[in-house]
């Protein structure tokens, strides 16, 4: 059995989130395509959020890292390691962790680098950082979870694929808003949802997206990090898991034993859609937004591929004078600018101009 | 097109990244972007100093015929941004013209500020946006 959690004690510093102004309606969406309003409604969709025309993965992705940052107040040149989890890169080959580092004042000194593992890879660097700062290899880390999700225009992923971004200062426990009691990761080849190089948009598996992809995986991390710790889901507070769509993560914590009051609070999907590497992270931003010390959270984001990561959290009293400091969830959800499906389309490039 | 320069955006990095403005040791005054000597006093005697990211708009222009890759947010507003110890000239974001106006209070936001083409670098710096939301 390997050791689910390292012999130091590690906690969350900082947590920042940026979500895009733009919002389009599900309606505009289903009228575009000719969906039946009953499709966006199983699905417990209202809005989504749209990145702008100069936004990316990497300009969201430093919003919520400085947002992070904010929040931790440490010195930029602690910072050892900076990993950003996205499956929407600007540049196929060209880190955006070194831009972003460098934007922070991180740089020269760290590691940097971008991981993928469709929307789980940000929660595969908040892993390693546990690690890494365990070990005293690193003093803080900065992992970021920044996507604009891709859909095929008229592919039932339309109505959840949007634009948002999450970031964590992980260190020492000392200090820290939020101790990491524990973490499990499960991770098997499931071939769920894919895209493959060079080409524009993802293709699923369509009902094999759920039953063996999204919920083994997450019931595996789960009660994984549950065995191991001596837990059952009473014990938790709140629960948040990777938020597809505004149903699965109640589904997939009541069949774990959690009741639908552990599991609204952390609940964003259907107010911005599906944020991908940032969707579980920006549910457990709103819980700290509002958590008491003393409540302990379990976290679990999944990523197509297929995989997941659970982790159980303790709040301190450091969340209180830490949660005014940067923007909250709820209100950036609230700043927005309702946008119709065409400039939707001609904002995330799906209108393409051809140069003269 | 003739190709972005990847020394000239490699160096302008910091300024833009970060909002760093040169300051005159000799008069004291801010300036930016950065150069080599001081528009008010003809020192050439600079240190970097960040600036603050909240400041008023002072004036502003709308463009409506803008270059090939800003055609996606046309028309483009650009701004002249009070912040205290220095002007900044920035494009101001996630604004349409009617919801700018002289004396709003902006903010600063790293963006995508311009792309070499479909192949080449994209150039990444601090544009402004309304505090308020719409
Ligand atoms: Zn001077």
């Amino acid at each position: 059995m390997p050791q689910q959690r390292p012999e130091t004690a590690t906690g969350i510093h900082g947590w920042g989130v940026y979500i895009p102004r733009f919002r389009i309606k599900m309606e505009d969406i289903a009228r575009e395509w000719g969906w039946s309003d009953s499709q966006w409604k199983a699905l417990a969709m209202i809005e989504k959020a749209i990145a702008g025309p100069d936004e990316d993965s990497t300009t969201m992705g430093l919003e919520a890292a400085a947002n992070a940052m904010k929040r931790a107040g440490v010195d930029p040149g602690d910072v050892g390691a900076v990993f950003f989890g996205t499956e929407s890169k600007p540049y196929a080959v060209k880190p955006s962790a070194t831009i972003i580092a460098e934007a922070l004042g991180v740089t020269p000194v760290t590691m940097a680098s971008d991981l993928e593992f469709a929307c789980r890879a940000a929660s595969e660097g908040l892993r390693a950082s546990l690690g890494l700062v365990a070990s005293g290899m690193v003093k803080y880390a900065i992992i970021i979870g920044s996507d604009t999700a891709q859909a095929n225009p008229g592919d039932v992923l339309e109505f959840t694929a949007s634009s948002g971004a999450a970031a964590y200062v992980v260190g020492p426990s000392p200090g820290s808003a939020a101790v990491f009691e524990g973490s499990y990761s499960y991770v098997t080849d499931t071939p769920d949802f894919w895209r493959r190089e060079g080409t524009p948009y993802p293709r699923h598996g369509e009902g094999f997206t759920g039953e063996p992809a999204y919920f083994a995986h997450i019931i595996g991390a789960a009660r994984g990090l549950m065995n191991t710790l001596g837990l059952k889901p009473s014990d938790f507070k709140y629960a948040v898991f990777h938020q597809p769509n505004g149903r699965f993560p109640l589904k997939v914590g009541e069949m774990l034993g959690f009741k639908p009051e552990q599991l609204k609070a952390g609940i964003v999907t259907p107010l911005i859609g599906n944020t991908y590497n940032a969707s579980a992270l920006i549910g457990l931003a709103r819980i700290l937004d509002n958590a008491a010390p003393g409540d302990r959270i379990l976290v679990a984001p999944f990523g197509s591929g297929a995989g997941s990561d659970a982790y159980s959290i303790i709040v301190t009293d450091a969340v209180e004078e830490k949660r005014n400091k940067a923007p909250k969830v709820d209100e950036l959800v609230s700043k927005k600018i309702m946008i119709n499906y065409s400039t939707y389309a001609k904002f995330r490039h799906m209108i393409r101009v051809v140069r003269e | 097109m003739a190709g972005f320069s990847a020394p000239a955006v490699w160096r302008g990095r910091t300024h833009r990244y970060r909002l760093v403005a040169g300051k005159c040791t000799s008069c004291g005054k801010l300036h930016y972007p950065p150069s080599y000597s001081c528009p008010y006093c003809g020192s050439r005697s600079m240190v970097e100093a960040e600036l603050p990211r909240v400041g008023r708009l002072m004036s502003y222009s709308v463009v409506y015929s803008v270059p090939f890759d800003s055609k996606s947010r046309a028309p483009v507003i650009l701004g002249l941004v009070d912040l205290g110890v220095a002007r900044v000239i920035s494009e101001i974001t996630d604004a349409s013209p009617e919801d700018v106006s002289v004396g709003m209070q902006v903010e600063a936001v790293f963006r995508r500020i311009a792309e070499d083409g479909g192949t080449g670098l994209i150039v990444y710096g601090i544009k402004f946006r309304p505090v308020k939301g719409a």
